[in-house]
């Protein structure tokens, strides 16, 4: 184990080359943030352009056809798999479960800067289609063939084959990722920390690497046959040589669906990871919590068929599908009301994280609740490949990604930096972003309901789109407005990561192990000795204590915690 | 289930017992790269009676000798990890040495045959039963190089007598090596003997 | 939120849009309730001085059975719109009605082309009518749609008539509708299908049955000309 504090190290190894889980941690959150500018400049463009259609987009120009198909997959690719992966599954699997589990680091240290280096790898892939002849690819984020099979249909060729390969290199990256992610949660958890004492954003982190394990394989062999029909002319997906284009589909939703978990859950674990800081509370239902998680990974592989209810699969399949779909309600019911519950006879803070995690309470809840109305079938038919599906998976990854990871991100900000952020701004990006990210994709339901597809160039070409032409508009500006909120924060976190007040070890008062280690954490995290686990994670205001809050590294006799207890 | 009665039955393990859980996980996420690519074949096959006379290109008779090869690899596998169990240098070192061999005869008889195939015709993209012969077949090629390589370090390592403080790889390559061996097994009879 | 829908003119679309409020009123209800609760909680229970929070785990099914209560009504509401689903889905894609009139529909990058069997009822014959871009259909008649698409997947879309299916290269899909009311309504393309995606338009021109006998017959006195 990587126990030693050698001394001063030099630049390249300690942050380029670095083995350290919290020095890879930070690497990949500033990864993604960085590739989640390029996600807004591309989100920019296309709203430009369905705001103010055919006219020149400040700072790029005319938004044509060809490059508005490539900006839609580039932003959909780029923000899931570039934006989500990095932010909420690496970076947080990386810093929070070795702190939380009481490990001094990854199993295995040296894959895992290996994967973030192959991670790197893929994002120079993805990006440098943006310069090869032909452009980026334009296949759509779900890259369906025969459209994305073959040069003669979407006249790109090299933006294709990069496409994969990002892809390809991207799930190699995260597949040792998981490895490492897996193997330390289950052996290197510290003398106490027994399955239900580990604290939910471990829990959910290690529910998201699940769901990414057993469903990635498949896809990357579908990838396989996609490259090859692009480079060596297979037919697997294109009919014309006896191939089968739903093929892939199956393949990618078999992936996609558990996907959407696999950035959605690691975002309810940052939430529940809060609430019972800033509530003084534990969390309501800790095992019936983590019992649904795992009925909704359970429930999420045997649902990828709702996204191809009309794609000319076997209508008799439909109303199955509908049913498993519908079903995942209940087990995020579970979770929701758990959290609402553990708000109640609290004593709350509205500090920045708190706000964040509610923000994304009060958002996704309208994701979710949207999800059923895509998943009855027969609605579908009439939503599918509209914009309400387009507000639906907005109102689902943006609290994700953005209201989950801002929320992480305020919240151990102390502890990757040792310093702390500043309220003031930290409170005025959450209002910028809640205000007009609701202004921006309410709208969208209803020009969705009123019948606006997704993927489309130019909306001046749909007649009953006309009434719609204000409303675009409006959105766009929201849209934009949205983006430059992001600006308090991007000063607030590089500021105050120099120039911020130094943090103490647990300047949230919480009882989770991380909070044990200095700020930032010493290589090695714990000094000397590790520390050993009496309680669970959640003991806040037990009326036997005076002091409002129980570490879990913090003997308390023969009480035992509740939550630890069977 | 219950904490306080097993406060401390999370003993950490030892790094051989995470290392091979690791093994484990990669195992599992390859069954479902592999389990992907056969289950599209098999769907495919069950749809296409017309493959049964393509299939009838392949030649049973190299297959079973290729399947045979693999067979006795992962026997003097297990060989080898058993003699490095005992710390017997000489015993390990040949083991391995013949596991590399016999890995790399079944690479040069599946070159012949891909020789053979090319020759009259049959390249990847000469149809769909030929796309997925050459993809499958080739994947699992691929992992028989990895496979190889990482016996021939062991190897060398053992060559040098430093083989001792890294012996688990012994056995963790070998659980690797059964696995691309259980491939095989799987894809044999699917291409082969569909005719 | 469904007060935009398009107007709707075919038979089935009035279900369709039945299940779309019925799921409203559902998760409306959900979500005025939580997203209040949300609310009150907040304001309710924000911090203040000497009040502690309450020691409550949830770890017990006393404590667990309103969840439990409430997650039983989610379970019973699912269903709900499963049944109510499941009938429309059959009825829209999976009991075709014979067709009265029998189209067939091409799609290619980047335009629809339309054949009608013309006189003597059978495809592939000399008098087949080929009609590109506008789809004529007689009103308040079964009409069965075959779907081929030549090139890439496309989706026959037509918003008026809730009537979307996506149209696999190499295959036949089926599909029917019948119009209630005449005029001239959109059909789209609706799956990402290339560059000229966007510009992919067709129309649906809904004509009463003399209207639609007068057509055909010119149409054929055109083309045979
Ligand atoms: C983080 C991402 C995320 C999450 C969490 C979800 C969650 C869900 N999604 Fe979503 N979805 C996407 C991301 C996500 N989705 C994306 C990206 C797409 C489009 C991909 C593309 O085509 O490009 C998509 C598309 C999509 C479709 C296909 C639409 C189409 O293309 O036509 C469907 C259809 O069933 C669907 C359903 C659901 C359902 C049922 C849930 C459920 O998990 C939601 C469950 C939660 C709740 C229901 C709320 C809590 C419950 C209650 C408060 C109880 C009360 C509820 C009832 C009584 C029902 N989604
Ligand atoms: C995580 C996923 C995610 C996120 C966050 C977003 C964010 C946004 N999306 Fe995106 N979108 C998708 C995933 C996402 N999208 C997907 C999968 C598709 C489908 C693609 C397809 O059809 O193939 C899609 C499609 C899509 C469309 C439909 C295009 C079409 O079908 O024609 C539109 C149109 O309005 C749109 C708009 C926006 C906007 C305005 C934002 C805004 O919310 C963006 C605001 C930007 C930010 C919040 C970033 C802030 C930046 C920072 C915080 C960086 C700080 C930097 C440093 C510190 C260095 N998106
Ligand atoms: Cu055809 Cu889109
Ligand atoms: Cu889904």
């Amino acid at each position: 184990m990587t126990n030693d504090p050698h001394g001063p190290q030099k630049f390249i190894w300690k942050y380029i080359l670095s083995t350290d889980h919290k020095m890879i941690a930070k690497q990949y959150l500033l990864t993604g943030l960085v590739m989640a500018l390029v996600g807004a400049f591309t989100a920019y463009l296309m709203r430009w352009q369905l705001g103010y259609p055919n006219t020149n987009a400040p700072g790029w120009g005319l938004v044509t056809p060809d490059k508005f198909n490539m900006l839609v997959t580039m932003h959909g690719t780029i923000m899931v798999f570039f934006v989500g992966m990095p932010l909420l599954v690496a970076a947080l699997s990386n810093f929070v479960i070795p702190l939380q589990i009481g490990a001094r680091d990854m199993a295995f240290p040296r894959l895992n800067m290996l994967s973030y280096w192959i991670f790197v790898l893929s994002c120079v892939a993805l990006l440098a289609s943006f310069f090869v002849p032909g452009g980026a690819p334009a296949g759509g984020w779900t890259g369906y063939p025969p459209l994305s099979a073959s040069e003669q249909y979407t006249g790109v060729h090299w933006g294709m084959v990069l496409w994969i390969t990002a892809l390809a290199l991207e799930f190699a990256s995260f597949t040792m990722g998981g490895i490492n992610y897996l193997a330390t949660f289950m052996c290197l958890r510290v003398p106490g920390m027994t399955y239900f004492r580990v604290p939910m954003a471990t829990w959910f982190l290690i529910g998201a690497s699940l769901a990414f394990f057993f469903s990635v394989g498949p896809l990357i062999a579908g990838a396989v046959m996609l490259l090859l029909d692009n480079v060596a002319g297979t037919g697997f997906y294109i009919p014309a040589q006896g191939g089968e284009p739903l093929l892939w589909q199956h393949l990618f939703w078999f992936f996609g669906h558990p996907e959407v978990y696999v950035i959605f859950l690691p975002a309810v674990g940052c939430v529940l990871e809060i609430l019972p800081v800033f509530s003084r509370k534990p969390i309501f239902g800790y095992r019936a919590i983590v019992w649904s998680m795992g009925a909704a990974l359970a429930l999420s592989y045997i649902v990828w068929a709702h996204h191809m209810f009309i794609s000319g699969m076997n209508p008799r399949l439909a109303t199955p599908f509908s049913i498993t779909t519908i079903l995942i309600s209940v087990p995020f019911a579970v979770i929701i009301f758990c959290m609402l519950a553990s708000l109640r006879q609290g004593s709350i803070r509205l500090d920045t994280p708190m706000l964040w995690g509610l923000g994304f309470l009060a958002t996704f809840l309208i994701g979710g609740l949207t999800g059923i109305f895509l998943g009855s079938a027969s609605a579908d038919i009439y939503l599918h490949d509209t914009y309400f599906v387009v507000a639906h998976f907005h109102y689902t990854f943006f609290p994700s990604v953005f209201f989950g990871g801002f929320a992480g991100i305020y919240f151990w900000y102390p502890k990757l930096f040792g310093r702390r952020y500043n309220e003031t701004l930290g409170k005025i990006h959450f209002w910028m972003t809640f205000i007009f990210f609701n202004a921006t994709f309410w709208p969208i339901f209803r020009v969705g309901a009123g019948g606006m597809l997704r993927r489309i160039a130019d909306p001046t070409q749909y007649r009953i789109l006309d009434q719609f032409k204000e409303m675009n508009s409006m959105i766009s500006v929201a849209a934009f407005i949205l983006i430059l909120g992001q600006v308090p924060f991007v000063w607030n976190f590089f500021w105050s990561m120099f120039r911020g007040p130094a943090a103490d070890a647990n300047p949230w008062r919480a009882g989770t192990l991380e909070w044990l280690a200095p700020s930032p954490p010493p290589h090695g995290n714990w000094g000397p000795g590790l520390p050993t686990v009496y309680v669970g994670p959640y003991e806040y205001s037990r009326p036997d204590m005076a002091d409002d809050f129980v570490p879990q590294y913090r003997p308390v006799g023969v009480l035992g915690g509740p939550a630890g207890q069977a | 289930m219950d904490g306080a009665a097993h406060s401390d039955s999370a003993q950490m393990p030892t790094a051989h017992f995470t290392a091979k859980l690791a093994i484990w996980w990669l195992i599992g996420s390859e069954i479902m790269i592999f389990g992907g690519l056969i289950g599209s074949f098999i769907l495919f096959r069950l749809a296409r009676p017309q493959w049964a006379e393509m299939a009838h290109h392949l030649s049973v008779p190299i297959g079973s000798f290729n399947t045979l090869i693999l067979l006795t690899s992962s026997y003097t596998m297990v060989r080898a990890f058993v003699s490095s169990g005992r710390r017997d240098r000489t015993a390990t070192c040949w083991n391995l040495l013949v596991t590399a061999l016999l890995g790399l005869t079944f690479l040069c008889v599946k070159g012949y045959e891909y020789a053979g195939k090319f020759s009259h015709g049959y390249y990847p993209n000469a149809g769909l039963f030929w796309a997925f012969y050459f993809t499958m077949t080739g994947l699992h090629a691929l992992h028989v190089l990895i496979g190889i390589i990482a016996i021939l370090i062991l190897f060398v390592f053992g060559l040098r007598d430093r083989l001792w403080p890294i012996a688990s790889r012994v056995e963790f390559t070998g659980l690797y090596w059964h696995f691309v061996d259980v491939v095989w097994i799987f894809l044999f009879p699917l291409l082969y003997l569909t005719s | 939120m469904f007060n935009n829908l398009p107007q709707n003119i075919s038979t089935y679309g009035a279900d369709i849009d039945g299940i779309l409020y019925l799921i409203y009123a559902i998760v409306g209800f959900f979500f005025v309730t939580m997203e209040g609760y949300l609310v009150y909680a907040v304001v309710r229970y924000r911090r203040r001085e000497g009040v502690r929070a309450v020691y409550q785990t949830g770890e017990t099914w006393r404590e667990m059975r309103w969840v439990v209560g409430l997650v039983a009504v989610v379970v019973f509401l699912d269903f709900l719109i499963d049944f109510r689903g499941a009938d429309t889905w059959a009825k829209v894609k999976q009991d075709f009605p014979s067709g009265d009139v029998e189209i067939l529909v091409k799609a290619k990058q980047f335009a629809w082309t339309f054949v009608y069997p013309g006189a003597d009822g059978q495809f592939d014959t000399k008098d087949d009518l080929t009609v590109p871009r506008i789809l004529h259909v007689p009103v308040h008649r079964k009409i069965r749609l075959t779907l081929t698409s030549e090139d890439v997947i496309h989706s026959f879309c037509l918003p008026e008539v809730r009537l979307k299916q996506d149209i696999l290269p190499g295959r036949r899909t089926p599909a029917w509708f019948e119009v209630t009311r005449t005029g001239t309504f959109s059909l789209v393309c609706a799956e990402l299908c290339g560059l000229g995606h966007t510009k992919m338009l067709g129309v649906l021109e809904v004509h009463d049955d003399s209207g639609y006998e007068r057509w055909l017959a010119e149409t054929a006195k055109e083309m045979f000309e």
